[in-house]
């Protein structure tokens, strides 16, 4: 009876008498599930455009925000103003994980086209690995602070009193949350628009009829890459402005792949709605029931274990198509 | 020349389905077991069964489970040390409670543990396929390795939450703890290994082996056949978690002393799905081949800037270490997608034409 009135009762009252308090934890889980969306976002781009379930994605948020952190340091002595530095350190970013995009399609994708899937999941792993040794390797392991102030990102914080309560907002939590918006949008713009997303859509749609029209797929995937590139970058400087950059940050990685179970593998519109699902979900779970309930610390599965339950009735993801299997 | 079959006739379908069809593969094998028997213990040093002995023997039996799992029966799974944990906490729990038990009947018992919890997170492989269910897969990792950090009866409620392995010995021989000599356990580690493995060529070879195969290969026409998906699917199951947590058992009881929770997160089960795949998924040697290659090359590179006469600081050539291994693992998948196997395959086609090119 006395567990039965802490899971169903308790975290409710609770929830009524401190209105301002919950709405404190729907703001959190909001920020964190906009980042897992982002992440959640290269990896469906990925996937739609070439069938590789990208685990590198996490740790390309981490590698991002590493080499922009360790240029604008290098920077910082010839330039002498911070501004400059990272002015100059963002395009010299941008330019590194468009490199890398290169690099990733003419050095392992290429030559593993038309493996099974799992050789190329592997692949990605295997860059992962990579990654996380080129960039502990120049940029060294420690954690970095990230440039937040530097890059013109505000820092302050907006207090709002709901409820006769109190409610704190970072500001740095509401320019992330509006630069996912922003970046959301102008992607979906580019993804509907312009004659290189819809490539990469047609590119997803049917692999063979993509290219008998002479969509040529290298371009396209380097360009997928890079895509993903970016939003790592993104992702990555609004986390590492919270957490600091260092690659314990790839465990938000893992986080993105519930999401990904949730929403679908290769729906855009899943990744988003899924992602800010298990943001919120998350964080009332392990405030409401985790803490007083298993001691803290569900964060780590509970997405995992939510995305389970899900598809167990719904085997496609809550956005994803149907597979119909044809003998 | 080598691996001529010409002569060996078989006139019965028992001779053609034996285990060894071909002489010289029995040959060749009681080679390889004599060398782990015998030529090993008598030059290795207390560093090589450490380093690299015990472990290559404990990866090669969890990437078997996995093999099992992903090689024969095509399900996906990325939980395998959570699996492995789960073995090894059991055996930890067994030999607390019932202290006089023999090690050996602890250990086998603890893998029945890990085949229940498999089991159980085999489930979601009825409904999901592919990529949704390694993902599910890594929902048992997560859990279970959060379910060692924060169930303290688990540890028996340790300070230091980690389990430490006590001094146990089989009819007076010292086996495990601090005080066991690292020969008398690569010994141990490697007859059960070589029980193990024997029982798994057999299984593969028989019917579930082969009702696996069919399931892995489409599962809607063994379903139309006749194979029942679901026993089939959870035999598979059940079969890797037992493997796979004997492994565990054997990591913390004969190579480690002592766990962590952490010791079973995410990275291990990658090395072990890396050991599976690099050695060639459907085979049981692949995994020998396999964990040969990926537990022994870090410590060999480890090793290697001291033979050239190079100072480098001990952070930096971890890092390095990380990027070769992962090139060279996309440089492998390059190379030969099917596995170093596979490449075995090739050598003895060319050793039994040899020296014709024909």
């Amino acid at each position: 009876m006395e567990t039965l009135y802490s899971v169903f009762i308790d975290p409710f009252v609770q929830m009524f008498e401190l209105p301002d308090f919950f709405l404190q934890v729907l703001w959190e889980g909001l920020v964190s599930g906009v980042l897992y969306s982002l992440i959640a976002l290269g990896f469906v781009l990925i996937f739609k455009s070439s069938r590789i379930f990208n685990f590198a994605q996490g740790i390309m948020v981490v590698f991002a925000a590493l080499s922009l952190v360790g240029l604008h340091s290098f920077l910082v002595p010839y330039v002498g103003n911070e501004f400059v530095a990272a002015a100059i350190a963002m395009p010299l970013t941008l330019g590194i994980m468009y490199a890398l995009a290169m690099g990733v399609e003419r050095m392992v994708l290429r030559p593993l086209v038309g493996q099974p899937d799992i050789i190329l999941f592997m692949a990605t792993i295997g860059i992962t690995m990579f990654l996380i040794g080129f960039g502990e390797f120049v940029f060294g392991g420690e954690n970095k602070v990230m440039i937040t102030e530097a890059l013109g990102i505000p820092t302050g914080s907006i207090e709002f009193e709901p409820f006769g309560g109190f409610l704190l907002l970072e500001e740095k939590d509401v320019f992330a949350v509006v630069m996912a918006i922003v970046l959301v949008i102008s992607l979906l713009v580019f993804l509907n628009k312009s004659a290189m997303g819809r490539a990469i859509r047609a590119l997803g749609d049917d692999h063979t009829a993509a290219l008998s029209v002479g969509i040529s797929l290298s371009t396209i995937w380097v360009l997928v890459w890079f895509i993903a590139g970016v939003i790592a970058l993104a992702t990555g400087i609004v986390w590492g402005a919270r957490a600091g950059v260092s690659f314990a940050l790839e465990v938000i990685a893992y986080k993105a792949l519930p999401v990904l179970m949730l929403g679908g593998l290769e729906s855009v519109s899943g990744a988003i709605i899924g992602g800010i699902a298990i943001g919120l979900l998350e964080k009332i779970f392990e405030i409401y029931w985790g803490q007083p309930l298993f001691g803290g610390n569900t964060e780590t599965w509970f997405a995992f274990i939510f995305a389970l339950i899900v598809l167990l009735f719904r085997p496609q993801g809550l956005f994803g198509e149907k597979i119909i299997e044809r003998v | 020349m080598f691996y001529r079959t010409s002569g060996q006739f078989k006139t019965t379908y028992e001779s053609d389905q034996a285990l060894f069809p071909i002489k010289q593969d029995m040959f060749l094998l009681i080679v390889i077991l004599a060398i782990m028997y015998v030529i090993f213990p008598m030059f290795a040093s207390e560093f090589t069964y450490k380093a690299l002995l015990v472990p290559v023997l404990i990866f090669s039996l969890a990437s078997l489970g996995l093999n099992i799992l992903t090689g024969y029966a095509g399900q996906l799974s990325l939980g395998t040390a959570g699996f492995m944990g789960v073995g090894a906490y059991a055996c930890y729990k067994i030999t607390t409670i019932f202290p006089e038990m023999n090690i050996i009947i602890a250990l086998f018992l603890s893998g029945f543990f890990s085949a229940a919890v498999g089991v159980a997170f085999g489930l979601p492989s009825l409904r999901i396929k592919g990529f949704y269910l390694a993902i599910a897969t890594l929902a048992s990792q997560f859990f279970l390795v959060w379910l060692f950090e924060k169930w303290a009866w688990l540890y028996n409620y340790n300070a230091s939450g980690a389990i430490e392995v006590r001094t146990m010995d089989i009819f007076g021989l010292v086996v495990t703890g601090p005080t066991a000599s690292p020969m008398v356990q690569y010994y141990f580690v490697l007859g059960i290994v070589s029980v193990v493995t024997f029982a798994m060529i057999n299984v593969t070879r028989g019917r579930y082996g082969r009702t696996w195969k069919a399931v892995r290969d489409m599962d809607i026409a063994a379903e139309l056949v006749g194979i029942n998906l679901m026993r089939a699917k959870l035999s598979a199951f059940a079969v890797s978690s037992y493997i796979v947590g004997i492994a565990g058992a054997l990591m913390v009881f004969f190579w480690k002393g002592a766990a962590e929770p952490n010791l079973f997160d995410i990275p291990m089960s990658f090395q072990i799905v890396f050991i599976a795949i690099i050695g060639g998924l459907g085979s049981v040697m692949g995994n020998f081949l396999g964990a040969i290659l990926i537990v022994a090359l870090p410590v060999v590179l480890g090793l290697l800037p001291e033979l050239l006469g190079l100072t480098i600081g001990s952070a930096t050539m971890e890092h390095v270490n990380v990027m070769v291994v992962g090139s060279l693992i996309i440089m492998f998948l390059i190379v030969e997608p099917h596995g170093l196997a596979r490449f075995w395959a090739l050598i003895r086609e060319k050793l039994i034409i040899w020296p014709f090119p024909h």
